[in-house]
C-alpha cells in the first residue's frame, strides 16, 4: 500500500516534469519570428525584386553549442571599384524574436567586402543573407544553425 | 551599468598602397536586448549599440547597424584598403545617446 502509494507520486511527477519541459519548449515558440516575418522584412527594404544565387559565402557553424555567442562571417565576391561594388549587406535569424540581425554598408575603401561579428540565436534555425551590389542587383543565400543551448534570455 | 564601455581596436600600424588590411575591433558592453525579463518577471529595457562607423580622415569607410540579436561585448571585423596615410575614426553609438569613440593611425609607405 504505502509502496504503491510512493510509485503513484513518483509517476506523478515525472508525469509533471514532462508537461513542464515540453510547455517551456513550445511556449516561447508563440511569439517568436518566422520565415514571414524575415520575408516582410525583406520587403520592406526591396519589395518584390527578386534575388540572385551565388557570390556571397556565409560562413556560420553547423552546430553552435551556446546561442548566446555565434560567430558569422560573410564575404562577398567583388572586385569593390567604384563602378562595381557591394553597397549593403543584410542578415536575418527565422526564428529570433527579432529577425534582423546586422546590417553593413561597404565601400569601395574597404577592399573586400568581408565582415564579421557574433550574434545571439534564440534556437535552431536558418540564417538569410541578402546583398545589395551598387548596379542594384540583388543576391540571397541561406544557412542552417543547429543551437543547443538558445542565447535569448533563457 | 557599471563600467564604461572601453573599445579596442587592432589596426595594423604599417602598411604598403594598395594593400588590404583587417581591422578588429571590441568593444565592452552587455547589449540588453529587450527581450529579457528580470526575477520579478519585469522586462529589462533594451540598451544596446545600435551602430558602428569606421571612418578614415573624416571619410565614412564602413558601417554596421547592430541589432539586439548581437553579441554582449560586440566584436566587429572588416577590411580596409591603405592608400595614404591618416586616422581611423571608430564611433559606437549607444541607445542612451552617447558616442564611445577610438582612434588609430596609420603609416602609409
Amino acid at each position: 500500500m504505502v509502496l504503491k502509494s510512493v510509485e503513484l507520486t513518483r509517476r506523478n511527477t515525472l508525469a509533471l516534469a514532462g508537461i513542464a519541459g515540453l510547455a517551456a519548449v513550445l511556449a516561447p515558440r508563440l511569439s517568436f519570428a518566422d520565415e514571414k516575418a524575415v520575408a516582410e522584412e525583406i520587403k520592406k527594404l526591396y519589395g518584390d525584386k527578386t534575388f540572385g544565387s551565388g557570390k556571397i559565402k556565409l560562413d556560420v557553424p553547423e552546430i553552435a553549442e551556446n546561442g548566446l555567442v555565434v560567430p558569422i562571417n560573410v564575404e562577398v565576391e567583388s572586385p569593390m571599384t567604384d563602378a562595381d561594388h557591394v553597397k549593403s549587406v543584410h542578415v536575418f535569424a527565422e526564428r529570433n524574436p527579432l529577425p534582423a540581425v546586422v546590417s553593413y554598408r561597404f565601400t569601395p575603401a574597404c577592399g573586400r567586402a568581408a565582415a564579421s561579428t557574433r550574434m545571439r540565436l534564440a534556437e535552431t534555425q536558418n540564417i538569410v543573407c541578402i546583398v545589395e551590389m551598387s548596379d542594384g542587383k540583388l543576391y540571397m543565400t541561406k544557412a542552417n544553425v543547429k543551437v543547443t543551448i538558445g542565447g535569448c534570455g533563457g | 551599468m557599471a563600467t564604461k564601455p572601453t573599445p579596442r581596436v587592432r589596426v595594423p600600424a604599417q602598411a604598403k598602397p594598395g594593400e588590404i588590411i583587417e581591422i578588429k575591433t571590441l568593444i565592452s558592453h552587455e547589449m540588453e536586448s529587450g527581450q529579457r525579463k528580470d526575477s520579478s518577471g519585469k522586462v529589462v529595457p533594451r540598451k544596446i549599440i545600435n551602430k558602428f562607423t569606421a571612418a578614415f580622415n573624416g571619410k565614412t569607410v564602413f558601417e554596421a547597424d547592430w541589432n539586439p540579436a548581437i553579441s554582449a561585448n560586440p566584436y566587429q571585423s572588416f577590411f580596409y584598403k591603405a592608400s595614404e596615410s591618416g586616422e581611423f575614426t571608430f564611433t559606437w553609438k549607444d541607445d542612451d545617446g552617447s558616442d564611445y569613440v577610438a582612434t588609430n593611425k596609420l603609416t602609409v609607405a
